[in-house]
Parts: C-alpha cells; sequence; structure tokens
C-alpha cells in the first residue's frame, strides 16, 4: 500500500509550536503531533476520516502540552 | 580527516530495492513506539526502544543477552547488514545504531531521511509483521569507548579536557522547560552542564530529514569550537538525540574520540549539588 493525502502544518496548540502529520493508508487515517523543537511525536491517534484523526489526536496533545510548565526566572 | 564515510548511510531508493535481501535486515525504531504499526517499509521488523532497547529494570542499555536475543529473533546474525531507520529524522535509529557499536556489529547503517522521507516519496508502507527466520547472534565485548559515564563526564567539566556538546533545544539548554513539549518531566533542575556548548540534534538534518552534507557539518561544529583535535562527549536528556549527534561526529565527520553520555540530563539534572549552568 501507497500512503495518500499526506500533509504536513504547523500550528500553535496551547502556545506551542506543533508540527501535524496526516496520511491515509488502506481505510484510515493516521493522525501523528510533534513538538516543533526538538520535533518529538508526542500524540497520534487514527480515524476513519481525516477530521475524526486530526481531532483526536489534537485533543491529546493539548491535554500533554498543559502539563509541560516553563520556568522563566 | 576523512571525507563523509558514505558506508553507514543508505539511501530510500537503496532500501526500496534491497530490504528484503538475504543478508540485509531493516529495522524501524521509533520515538513513537506505535508508529511501525502505522506502516513500515515492507520488510521491516520493527524494535520497541523502551523495552528492547534498554534494561528495563536498571537504568542502562540493552543487556548483551537480551540484545543477542532480540537481534536473533529479527532474524539477524553476526554477517548481516542492519538498516536502521526511524521518526524525527532517526532519533532512536541512531540509539540503536549505537548500541550495535557498542556491542560491536560490524555493518550497521541508517537511511537517511528516516521514516520522514519514506513517507514524503510516497513509498510502500506494509501493516504486516514479515516472517522471519530466527538466527543465532553473539554480542562482543562492549566498547566502553564509545560511551561516557558521570565520573568521566564531572572531571571533563572541571578539567575543561573534553567539549561538551548539548544537543537539546534551546529551552532545554536554558532551564526554561525541563523536557521537550509535551514528554514528561524526569528531573529536578533545568539548565545545563557548565561550559557545554549548545548544538540542537536538528541541525544535523536538513529539511528533508537527511542529514547535512559533510562540509556543512563541519562548519556547523567547528564554529562552536568542537574540533576533531579534542574528546567530545554529548548529551541531552535521556542520551538518544545525543547519539545522532555522536553518529554524526564519529561517522560523518570521522571524529575519533566521541562519546555519548546516556545518562544526560535527567542523570546530571537530578544529582545533589550538582554545578549548573543557566544563562
Amino acid at each position: 500500500m501507497k500512503p495518500e493525502e499526506l500533509t504536513r502544518r504547523q500550528e500553535e496548540i496551547g502556545g506551542w509550536r506543533v508540527s501535524i502529520e496526516t496520511y491515509k493508508l488502506g481505510d484510515v487515517y493516521h493522525c501523528t503531533i510533534s513538538n516543533v523543537d526538538p520535533g518529538a511525536r508526542f500524540a497520534r491517534a487514527d480515524g476513519a476520516t481525516r477530521e475524526e484523526a486530526e481531532s483526536l489526536a489534537i485533543e491529546k496533545a493539548t491535554r500533554y502540552l498543559a502539563q509541560t510548565r516553563k520556568f522563566t526566572s | 580527516m576523512a571525507a563523509t564515510l558514505p558506508s553507514v548511510l543508505v539511501t530510500t531508493d537503496w532500501v526500496a530495492q534491497h530490504a528484503t535481501d538475504a543478508g540485509v535486515r531493516v529495522v524501524e525504531v521509533d520515538v513513537d513506539t506505535t508508529a511501525y504499526d502505522q506502516g513500515h517499509v515492507p520488510g521491516a521488523v520493527g524494535w520497541n526502544w523502551t523495552t528492547e532497547l534498554c534494561d528495563t529494570v536498571v537504568r542502562d542499555i540493552v543487556p548483551a543477552n537480551k540484545l543477542e536475543a532480540l537481534l536473533g529473533q529479527s532474524g539477524i546474525d553476526n554477517k548481516t547488514a542492519i538498516v536502521l531507520y526511524g521518526d524525527n529524522n532517526n532519533w532512536f535509529a541512531a540509539w540503536a545504531f549505537w548500541q550495535l557499536k557498542i556491542y560491536g556489529h560490524e555493518d550497521v547503517r541508517i537511511m537517511d531521511g528516516g521514516r520522514k522521507k519514506w513517507l514524503a516519496e510516497r513509498r510502500d508502507l506494509s501493516t504486516e509483521k514479515p516472517r522471519v527466520d530466527a538466527k543465532t547472534y553473539k554480542t562482543k565485548a562492549p566498547d566502553t569507548s564509545l560511551r561516557a559515564f558521570l565520573p568521566e563526564v564531572q572531571q571533563a567539566m572541571k578539567a575543561k579536557s573534553a567539549g561538551l556538546v548539548d544537543v537539546r533545544s534551546p529551552q532545554e539548554f536554558t532551564g526554561e522547560i525541563l523536557s521537550p513539549p509535551g514528554l514528561p518531566e524526569t528531573c529536578q533542575r533545568g539548565g545545563h552542564i557548565p561550559g557545554a556548548k549548545s548544538i540542537p540534534w536538528g541541525k544535523n538534518c536538513n529539511e528533508d530529514g537527511t542529514f547535512k552534507s559533510f562540509e556543512d557539518l563541519q562548519a556547523l561544529y567547528s564554529a562552536q569550537g568542537i574540533t576533531s583535535d579534542q574528546p567530545v562527549i554529548a548529551y541531552c536528556r535521556i542520551g538518544e538525540r545525543s547519539s545522532l549527534t555522536w553518529f554524526a561526529l564519529k561517522h560523518l565527520l570521522g571524529f575519533k574520540n566521541v562519546k555519548n553520555y546516556d545518562g544526560s540530563w535527567t542523570e546530571w539534572g537530578n544529582l545533589v549539588g550538582a554545578p549548573v549552568e543557566k544563562p
């Protein structure tokens, strides 16, 4: 099988820049979200549609990113 | 210094043509341990770095007997050419490469560009695990010259006897955050080892995930005073990003004395009384 409809874009979630990668393999859409710096994948989800996979992955990413603390002093 | 050593890198084209050749085993190792199941290079086996490439009781690299079992069940013997690739520009592929070199495997290579480039080129993916015939593998005595432990790093910091390269993100280097966004925190203090140079791992790579040229890598490191005439120790948070920098310095730039400090910031940043520098 070949991956179809591959897209990569950057967005901001909870104040952090993230990369969102989605592709379709067979009947399943796979979405993964990585922090832009350093680039680690930390949230993923599958779905029957692009929207479903991405919204589930973004929901997870939002939850995980909320746990990242900044120490500015 | 030698020019780029191409024998440790293979292209996606090469993998597409040789992935199932006898004597070749392609292995996917990802930061995201589920990525393999989202489709992998046909014929590739998948290794889980959290359970298969470490000691799961003591904090340590994979024990020899466990690695022997993993390689054997992956259809790999001592003469197999192992081709590693993974997500995030081969972070954990480099981690596996480093450990395989510690245990003396001769023919290990990395697919340049990793999973990112393979996907971008719309190459075939499989969701089926390949059927492999088990083989027997015997590791060599660990080559500890590739690995730095805490006392050596402490000594290097005090004596300024090695170039310390912090490959984490600038925000981790300054102590603004303790770990990459979205990932668990595992240290008590932020900052960096005094004297370390900040050269984020991602600077080793081009936008498509491939490694930069010999000339670009040399310029990157020499601009920060990291040269081949001195010992170099690379570190990050848990030692995997720094294994990629170790790979670039050792195998692409040909540095003779480069070590990966896999204790990294999760060791240093948790030590009571350890000196920490924050800009």
